[in-house]
């Protein structure tokens, strides 16, 4: 081989060495400033760790749009939801008098708030819209509180990092950001509509993140747990997202 | 001199870079003994495609496929289309494809549900779509700063005359089996095509794409309100996909009526014929 193919062979490896220790640099910088998601691992992390970090980079502050009241879907459709429990239909006939949604994990004082205390917070109604992975969307006016209203209550101790909330259906649990937790728009919300928010879009309390898709706006929620980590929870992967084969992350 | 490539005007002039001369080496070693890299004429051994196209060609076309293959799967757990903002099947649909679909809830006329494949699908359409866009980002780069676009696809004023266009369509309408000068240049309507798929079609569909994003649509409002809405974002996003997959179909056909061993060898190794005799 010429002289010239030698030089170029050291050129690539220091490029490569380059490139694999830029990467490295990188990586470190991505963890340090949290712009890799819990589900990074495996054959479907990469895209993800990019669309995370660009997203997050992109969209931190940014306002999930809002309608016109002349937009509002005349028909919206609810979606299906396994049938709910006995522990649900006894909360049901008590017009959810009992429900509560407790507030845990790294917070200065650990609560327990009922709807009717929910309701004497301060609200935010905003028309937004809600899109389902399937493809399928709809408009309409949500009415809730800011969860970060709820974790100014409780005192969210600095180094929480995520919000992960339950269902009382026992499949589902999710977990977002506190980019997400604490962004205006994040409601634990409570109508729909001008009116109390429907059992099949949530009700009695239905966590919304309108820059994400509508499965991360969990129905019947009774949970918030803040975190440092989401290792510890399930399979790790961050939400029964995940551990169904769905990205962690649905602002896509 | 029967496989050497003519030179007529739309061949550029051999090309003396490093790129050019390191293609000779590795050519020259695949030449039967006795010749040598130094007394091989350039013109000769040009590859017919540079390193990068070839590179970025096909790794275009793994993220297309596998976009194309996880994009119908997503598709089918709602085959239908709205114009708008908003759609699902309480609203009118713009249209529906009479395909089953992957979700009991969506009304197809259908007796059964296909099996449901979205996560694993949304996972690497996202991914095939970063791999996508980085490597059009290098091929976008290589073909501004290196002349790939002005030398290779921009055509020919003279060639956009009515008369030779007419000539051209009527050749291909004809499946005529293009020559020998050919092989060496892109005609008129290849190039036509490809700066229509490079400059039109994939900019379409990663913009319709991303309009469909929510956390995208928070951050640019205009990337969605610009087609009227997110549910016609994302009908456009299947129009676009399918001139896309057309433009595949034909250029497949194309390829195998210019003789499918010579072309995909030539986007392979850069050689267009297997042998160079008489070289």
């Amino acid at each position: 081989m010429s002289k010239l193919s030698r030089r170029e062979l050291l050129a690539t490896g220091l490029a490569a060495t380059a490139g694999a220790s830029g990467l490295g640099v990188a990586a470190k910088l991505a963890e340090r400033y949290g712009l890799i998601p819990p589900d990074a691992g495996g054959l479907y992390g990469a895209g993800e760790t990019l669309t995370y970090a660009a997203q997050r980079l992109l969209t931190r502050h940014s306002m999930a749009r809002e309608f016109a009241p002349s937009q509002i879907s005349k028909d919206p459709f609810a979606n299906a939801v396994d049938p709910l429990g006995e522990e649900f239909q006894r909360f049901q006939q008590g017009r959810f008098a009992d429900w509560h949604l407790t507030v845990d994990g790294m917070v200065a004082r650990p609560s327990l708030f009922s709807l009717a205390e929910l309701k004497s917070f301060p609200c935010r109604t905003q028309i937004t819209m809600i899109q389902c992975e399937e493809g399928w969307s709809y408009i309409a006016e949500w009415r809730g509180v800011p969860v970060s209203h709820v974790l100014d209550l409780v005192g969210a101790l600095p180094q929480a990092r995520y919000v992960i909330y339950r269902s009382i259906q026992p499949d589902w649990w999710e977990s977002i950001d506190m980019a997400d937790a604490l962004h205006p728009q994040t409601l634990v919300t409570l109508g729909m509509n001008g009116g109390e928010l429907p059992v099949a879009f949530g009700g009695p309390l239905r966590m919304r993140v309108p820059r994400q898709l509508g499965y991360k706006s969990v129905k019947y929620i009774t949970r918030l747990t803040l975190t440092d980590s989401l290792k510890r929870f399930g399979k790790g992967l961050g939400s029964a997202a995940p551990e169904g084969g769905y990205a962690w992350y649905a602002g896509i | 001199m029967a496989d050497s490539p003519p030179i007529s005007s739309r061949v550029p002039p051999p090309v003396h870079n490093g790129r050019a001369i390191d293609t000779t080496s590795q050519m020259a070693d695949s030449i039967a003994a006795g010749s040598s890299a130094s007394t091989v004429p350039a013109t000769i051994l040009r590859p017919r495609h540079s390193a990068l196209v070839r590179v970025t060609h096909w790794l275009i076309t793994l993220s297309f496929l596998a976009l194309l293959v996880t994009g119908v799967e997503i598709l089918i757990s709602h085959p239908r289309f709205y114009w708008g903002e908003t759609g699902n099947i309480r609203t009118t649909p713009f249209f529906t494809l009479p395909i089953p679909a992957s979700r009991s809830t969506v009304p197809t006329g259908y007796g059964y549900v296909l099996p449901d494949q979205n996560g694993w699908s949304r996972y690497l359409h996202f991914e095939s779509a970063w791999a996508a866009i980085g490597t059009g980002l290098l091929y976008l780069a290589f073909g501004f700063f290196k002349g790939h676009f002005r030398r290779n696809l921009l055509p020919a004023l003279s060639d956009l005359s009515p008369k030779r266009l007419a000539i051209d369509i009527g050749r291909h309408l004809r499946f005529r089996r293009p020559g020998e000068e050919e092989a060496w240049s892109y005609n008129v309507l290849q190039r036509l095509t490809y700066l229509l798929v490079i400059f039109v079609l994939f900019p379409l569909v990663i913009w319709t794409g991303l309009a469909m994003s929510p956390a995208i649509a928070s951050a640019i409002p205009a990337a969605v309100t610009f087609w009227g809405g997110q549910q016609s974002a994302r009908t456009i996003h299947f129009f676009v996909s399918g001139f896309l997959v057309l433009f595949l179909l034909v250029h497949v056909f194309m390829v195998c009526l210019a003789g499918f061993r010579n072309r995909v060898r030539a986007m392979i190794t850069g050689r267009l014929t297997k042998r160079l005799e008489g070289a």
